[in-house]
């Protein structure tokens, strides 16, 4: 082919945090590794030093970070037989532009999944009984596990923490319960890199109120780091701000963690690491006995297309765009929900969440010293940390106080039911209410259903011609269970804690729609597994199809945790890359046997 | 480095007419006796494993990359240094015998390096061989060694191609070297420590420090007298290396020095410009014994004479009106109290560096600066530029209020200083609001 590269070790996909961590793995063990990145390189600072980054029109209500919906979109319906339509705007879900991809615009929430989250159909039916799990899944749910346990995923969250540079406080030090940190996480075995955040005046009315109820309230462990702190990469991190610019901004001063302030100061510099910037992979070429790839089909920003040839190939793209490479390459076979055969598109889901608003009279909130991170959660409804004996659901939701931003574009809305949304008493409302105002947020599970799938969309096509993704899904009944029961929760908090007037959002009251959601948590359509029938990768992240591809993403979690997906998505590219740097590189071929 | 080298290249035209028996000196190649004169680079392999690593530390040590190093590949020449005169580009160093140095003997490159007498002539003084002089013969047969290995590059370069009549004559050059090139050799100073000693054959040798460090007379040369009390070079200001507790070294250790040498800070200053190059290409690579003796010789330097900086007068309205532009502008990298990021972010309390010559602290506003990357500081931060957002006076200011807080106490910089670096490094112009 023409304009074909010289031959790489590895060629990884989208250079986001899952890209940049496999590329730093593998190339300190000594691999030739090319990274091809659609977006552009972006830089602290010179695209977003302090005295740019917090220009919330331009990166918040203008997402100037993101990739423009004119390069690609996905298409969505509610259910199979519908007409799906283009998506027009981000709201759902955003995807990266950028080297650094989204973990560039996130919030910095840095969550372990709890031990539950990879084994949802086991420990289902060992604490509640099969009959239990089968009816759930005669109901239409498709529960099963990760392939992977948290005991075993604990060394590589740990690793990823490291990298980060993670504030928080323990709660359960190699099973040790500690009050003030999450007693309902799973072991660590040392502390957070740094300590916790702060609290606002919110936190401490949210952590003090949940404590008085009997609740375990703890600071949510975060990436927007509590002191300067020197990573295992030698990369200095300086101290958060609580500047409030954080999610859809890029952090002026190193403090949230992202691979530009982790990574990439150490990898750029390494004479086996390549980047190509502005640069579109199409798909992966398949060899003719179709069991391997031989590398990947790209085209640049001038329109030339080229091959860059791979002994291995890491699929790190936004979730979505590691399911639509999979389909585009040909590799493993589409999901059917008719028959559930084939693995590519199977188990995605979304997030089930709501918000809970209340105001405050007099009280000085000062939202403007905030955090992408920053708040208080408490975790007694979380997973399965409570008894769903006597529940109509499984799972449940991390109910947090937060104080993550005081934007003041973005928080226009949040004044007093009642008062005018136009005019001098709209003004009037919102420089008190400003103030006044406090958010509660239930983040939920959810759970696999047979009828939300990812597919190839008929009609509409990218830029390139090549199909968009279509996304199929619905809320199921036992997760709108959930957050009716959680959200109750919530609201007796807000009460509790003296907030009136109080509005509540629950998402899962209508039907799912791609413009009013609260979360941007999409999972799963490519989800690893130990059994090939169900999953697309095995346990190491790893192609049942083609064994020289791994694929790392939110896209591999069989179904979503009450959590931010990113700290599992770096624990995970972390034990990827080991495993074809310490296995795969010498001895290629299936790391699991079917 | 602009503006020395037109004042190099004035002194050649004055000096070329006088050329003659003086020139005996500087010309006289007798050190170069020891070295071999039949076997081109071209041709020499060696297979001393040992002389060639010790030849690439020397190599690391005269930083020869940093001006021989870019897009053609590495030794390959064509950095472009412009003057007033036209442009001179660096040469092709890899052994390719057509377009580099191979048909070089290891004499003809104990000619060039230390006394800078090249296969084309005279080199301009643009090339350190002033302080190359100092270089060992031990050190010069590895450095040979090591150049042997280095892949060969077909680059033809015309480095004086640029340069228009008088300064293309390489011949003028002889004239310079006889006022200012002293041509001997290192002598270690018995009464001194061996540590010393290597620190003053690193500091005045391969580390060419004085290039930058030293004044510079109006006919370009180094002023002995100002020895390392701090140079002008253009657009940046290389600070004074002698241990005056004012603006210079004063209270940092050798072990401070060592510090900074081998990762760019020392936990207060950052290297950032031309000293980050340096920093990142050359010195970080210095075994830590080396640093030590580097440290251990400018500790040792005796201290300049310029006196405490007078702090400005700020008037009580104006340092609070500054300490929000602070607090808005510099504090979420350089801290509330000026504390800085340690091994990141410079520090403007203790910080010697911010008393003196304002130009590093202009340049840097009005063009951002990064730090030097290091095996042992990664992060390479960068200072973003405030040239789109300040004006002249705006910037000055809060360079003022900077070094006239955190117990520092420094002169007013000028709006007009300012305005002068915007114009020299072409920094764009604020952002001027729609209305009025």
């Amino acid at each position: 082919m023409a304009n074909e590269r010289p031959k790489a070790d590895v060629v990884i996909v989208g250079l986001g945090w899952a890209g940049s961590v496999m590329a730093e793995e593998l190339t300190r063990a000594g691999l030739n590794v090319v990274a091809i990145e659609r977006g552009a390189w972006r830089d602290t600072s010179t695209d977003f030093p302090p005295a740019v980054d917090p220009d919330e029109l331009r990166w918040h209500t203008r997402r100037e970070l993101l990739q423009p919906m004119s390069v690609e979109t996905t298409t969505f319906r509610n259910k199979t037989g519908q007409q799906a339509a283009p998506v027009r705007n981000w709201n759902a879900f955003q995807f990266g532009w950028n080297v650094g991809g989204a973990g560039t615009h996130w919030a910095g929430m840095s969550w372990r999944f709890l031990p539950w989250d990879f084994q949802v159909a086991t420990q289902t039916a060992e604490r509640y009984g099969q009959e239990r799990l089968d009816s759930l899944m005669a109901e239409g749910l498709q529960l099963q596990d990760w392939g992977v346990t948290y005991d075993e995923m604990a060394p590589y969250y740990d690793r990823f923490e490291r990298i980060a540079g993670t504030s928080g406080k323990a709660g359960n030090l190699n099973g040790q319960k500690i009050k003030g940190g999450n007693v309902f996480e799973g072991p660590r075995d040392r502390e957070y890199p740094t300590p916790q955040l702060k609290d606002t005046n919110w936190m401490s009315m949210y952590r003090d109120t949940t404590e008085g109820m009997g609740y375990n309230p703890f600071t949510i462990p975060a990436g927007n780091i509590s002191q300067a702190y020197v990573n295992p990469l030698g990369v200095t991190m300086g101290p958060c701000t609580y500047c409030g610019f954080c999610d859809f901004h890029g952090c002026g001063n190193f403090s949230k963690s992202s691979p530009q302030a982790c990574i990439l100061p150490a990898l750029m510099r390494r004479s086996n690491f390549t980047v190509l910037t502005e640069t579109e992979v199409l798909h992966a070429v398949k060899h003719e006995d179709g069991k391997t790839v031989k590398g990947v089909k790209f085209v640049t920003r001038d329109g030339e297309e080229g091959f860059q040839p791979a002994d291995v190939v890491c699929i790190t793209a936004y979730q979505m765009d590691n399911v639509r490479l999979m389909l585009l390459s040909g590799i493993g076979e589409q999901y059917d929900p008719a028959t559930q055969q084939g693995t590519i598109g199977r188990n995605y889901s979304y997030q089930t969440c709501s918000s809970v608003t209340g105001f405050f009279s007099g009280a000085k909130m000062n939202p403007f010293i905030g955090g992408g991170a920053l708040g208080v959660q408490i975790d007694d409804f979380n997973g399965d940390n409570f008894d769903h004996s006597e529940l109509d659901f499984i799972g449940g939701a991390g109910i947090m106080g937060y104080s993550t931003n005081g934007r003041p574009i973005a928080n226009m809305n949040g004044i007093r039911p009642g008062n005018k949304r136009w005019g001098s008493e709209w003004k009037e409302a919102y420089a008190r209410d400003y103030q006044e105002v406090a958010n509660i947020f239930c983040q939920g599970t959810s759970m696999p259903t047979r009828d939300a799938y990812l597919s190839l969309d008929p009609t509409y096509t990218d830029r390139h011609g090549q199909p968009l993704l279509r996304l199929t899904f619905d809320w199921n009944r036992n997760d709108t269970s959930m957050i009716d029961y959680t959200t109750k929760k919530a609201v007796e908090i807000m009460r509790e804690a003296g907030g009136e007037d109080i509005m509540v959002d629950n998402q899962a009251e209508a039907s799912w729609n791609p413009y009013k959601q609260h979360s941007s948590h999409t999972i799963g359509g490519l989800v690893m597994g130990s059994n090939p029938a169900t999953s697309a990768l095995n346990p190491y992240l790893q192609s049942w199809d083609c064994h020289n591809v791994f694929s790392v993403g939110a896209s591999a979690f069989p179904n979503n945790g009450g959590y931010n997906p990113t700290l599992t998505v770096g624990a995970l590219a972390v034990r990827a890359a080991r495993a074809i740097h310490e296995t795969y590189i010498n001895n290629p071929g299936p790391l699991v046997e079917a | 480095m602009a503006k020395w080298i037109k004042i190099a290249g004035g002194v050649v035209v004055i000096a070329a007419v006088g050329a003659g028996v003086w020139a005996w000196d500087s010309l006289n190649t007798g050190r170069s006796k020891v070295a071999g004169d039949s076997v081109t680079l071209a041709e020499f392999t060696s297979d001393d494993a040992e002389a060639i690593e010790r030849g690439e530390y020397v190599m690391r040590m005269g930083d020869c990359a940093a001006c021989h190093t870019r897009e053609a590949g590495e030794f390959a020449g064509g950095y472009e240094i412009a003057t007033p005169f036209g442009t001179l580009v660096s040469s092709n160093i890899t052994p390719d015998a057509e377009t580099g140095i191979g048909g070089m003997t290891e004499k003809d490159f104990f000619n060039a390096l230390r006394q800078g007498i090249g296969q084309h002539g005279m080199l301009y003084p643009a090339m350190p061989y002033t302080a190359y002089a100092k270089f060992t013969d031990q050190d010069m047969h590895d450095l040979w060694a090591y150049m042997s290995t280095v892949e060969p590059v077909q680059n033809d370069i015309d480095e004086n191609g640029g340069m228009p009549f008088p300064f293309n004559i390489r011949l003028a050059m002889a004239g310079w070297d006889m006022l200012f090139f002293d041509n001997e050799g290192f002598e270690p100073v018995a009464s001194e420590s061996d540590a010393w000693n290597r620190g003053k054959y690193i500091v005045d040798g391969g580390g060419h420090c004085a290039a930058c460090h030293s004044p510079r007379n109006a006919l370009g040369a180094e002023v002995a007298s100002a020895y390392l009390q701090g140079g002008n070079i253009g657009d940046w200001y290389a600070p004074d290396l002698t241990p005056n507790p004012h603006v210079g070294l004063g209270g940092s250790s050798a072990e401070d020095i060592a510090t900074y040498l081998k990762t760019g800070t020392d936990g207060v200053a950052v290297a950032a410009g031309p000293m980050a190059e340096a920093v990142e290409h050359s010195l970080q690579y210095l075994t830590d014994e080396d640093a030590l003796a580097v440290g251990t010789y400018l500790t040792a330097l005796p201290a300049s004479d310029t006196p405490a900086p007078k702090a400005a007068s700020l008037a009580e309205t104006d340092m609070v009106r500054l300490a929000d532009v602070y607090e808005v502008n510099c504090s979420a990298c350089h801290g509330l109290d000026g504390e800085g990021i340690e091994g990141m972010v410079p520090a403007f309390s203790a910080n010697h560096g911010l008393l003196g010559d304002p130009t590093n602290m202009i340049h840097a506003m009005l063009k951002g600066t990064r730090a030097a990357h290091t095996e042992a500081a990664q992060t390479a931060a960068g200072m973003p530029s405030f040239a789109w957002k300040m004006d002249d006076t705006q910037v000055a200011d809060i360079l003022t209020y900077v070094r006239n807080s955190f117990g520092n106490g420094a002169e007013a910089v000028s709006p007009e200083a300012v305005a002068e670096m915007r114009e020299a490094l072409d920094a764009r112009e604020p952002l001027r609001a729609a209305s009025n």
